[in-house]
């Protein structure tokens, strides 16, 4: 790459050159170092839910193996190739604005926008399914279907049979404690606010006898994850249209070309890191098994 | 003052531009279609049962799809090295937080301590609270 030449004189600088860099290759490497520390931040900050995910599926798998059927594989897969696309036709943008293709950099980046939409439609279909079907985080689930296609009998079944043997009233405290594998003699907290957890260990706070279904315990976990997963990606998804609403409007007066395509470039690195997230989160909440 | 080519407006070289690497576009469409074809593979492997192996094999999968992006959709191919050494800094801490909290989280296995721990597998002390 070669380093374009200081100008002598404050009028004769490339038009899109800020002064306080000295060459548009500075000024593009620097905006470069920019948007990637940026996009390393935004990882890191869904590196906190991909770690809550990573804890919560280690510690209680079962909740996934359930609660992953309430979602349409068909949806989430369809999301992704529409959102791979939208990928595709935002690189192919940079490569436009790079050779100066006006025309066609506003084609792509109308593609890549009308993409953004179908994606929020799927996922506004999808959040309205559960919103319909009570399958929300917290004390808001409470569905009335079990999942579609599922053969739970068998995950329900070894894991009541542990609650019946394990539970902590029949644990009698040993005086031998302290040796390697002996249980410890402290009561368990469960049972320390007498009344709070006992109705839960026995099953029973399910209050769902409206259907048999075997379901593990706190299944309103994994719509926490998912909403918040999906959320926050929703959320950069729609930042994004609005940045790229912004460059067709700028596309359209032809300010791109070899000289000035930053913005596109870096909107793009922008919406491709949207795109790694969702190639993530799509196996994680989707294809569970 | 910056001389452009004479020709820059009506053809450019298809593999330089004045500031970065232009991606011809029979590598961006292979790119677009190794990346169907990853999606597709991991749908159908999910429907396989390979026990643990069904995790780690999507995970490999949407890996490789990631690095296809990151590397030719997002130039770090061509990019500055500096670029790349914070990218994967960002990711070897990422690793660090979810390495270091998933080993965290297994102490309150039931063969680790020996009590009861809410972690215990089989005692389903609810984590959400009563209603």
């Amino acid at each position: 790459m070669t380093q374009l030449t200081i100008p002598q004189s404050p009028h004769e600088h490339p038009e899109h050159l800020a002064h306080h860099f000295e060459s548009l290759q500075q000024q593009y490497d620097s905006g470069k170092l920019g948007i990637w520390l940026f996009l390393t931040t935004e990882i890191l900050m869904f590196s906190g839910l991909f770690c809550g995910y990573a804890v919560l599926r280690s510690l209680h798998p079962e909740i996934f193996l359930y609660a992953h059927r309430y979602l349409s594989v068909e949806l989430g897969a369809l999301n992704t190739v529409v959102l791979i696309f939208s990928s595709f036709t935002m690189a192919w943008g940079v490569r436009a604005a790079q050779l100066g293709q006006t025309k066609l950099l506003v084609r792509l980046l109308t593609i890549t926008l009308v993409c953004a939409f179908v994606f929020l439609g799927v996922k506004f279909v999808e959040y309205k399914n559960k919103w319909e079907e009570n399958l929300l985080p917290g004390k808001f689930y409470h569905p009335e279907e079990p999942p579609p296609g599922g053969e739970f009998l068998k995950l329900r079944g070894t894991d009541s049979q542990s609650v019946k043997n394990d539970k902590p009233a029949d644990v009698k405290p040993q005086v031998t404690a302290g040796a390697v594998g002996e249980r410890s003699t402290i009561a368990p907290a469960a049972i320390g606010p007498t009344g709070l957890s006992e109705p839960w260990l026995e099953g029973k706070h399910h209050g769902r006898q409206s259907w048999s279904g075997p379901e593990p315990d706190n299944v309103q976990l994994f719509f926490g994850i998912y909403f918040a997963m999906t959320g926050l990606h929703g959320v950069h998804v729609i930042g994004g249209m609005i940045v790229i609403a912004w460059l067709i409007g700028k596309a359209r007066k032809g300010v791109f070309g070899p000289d000035h395509f930053a913005p596109v470039d870096f909107v793009g690195l922008y919406w491709h890191l949207v795109d790694l997230v969702w190639i993530f989160l799509f196996p994680l909440l989707y294809l569970i098994s | 003052m910056i001389q452009k080519p004479a020709d820059t407006s009506a053809k450019h070289d298809s593999t330089h531009s004045a500031l970065g690497h232009v991606v011809p576009l029979w590598l961006l469409s292979a790119v677009f279609g190794a990346l169907l074809v990853l999606t597709g593979a991991t749908v159908a492997v999910a429907h396989i049962d390979l026990g643990n192996m069904n995790l780690y094999l999507a995970l490999a999968i949407a890996g490789a799809k990631a690095t296809l992006v990151i590397l030719f959709f997002m130039h770090l191919f061509w990019d500055r090295p500096f670029n790349a050494m914070i990218f994967i800094g960002c990711l070897l801490f990422v690793s660090l937080f979810i390495g270091i909290a998933l080993t965290d989280s297994r102490v309150n296995d039931a063969s680790a301590v020996g009590g009861q721990g809410s972690a215990m597998r089989g005692v389903h002390v609810p984590l959400g609270g009563p209603k």
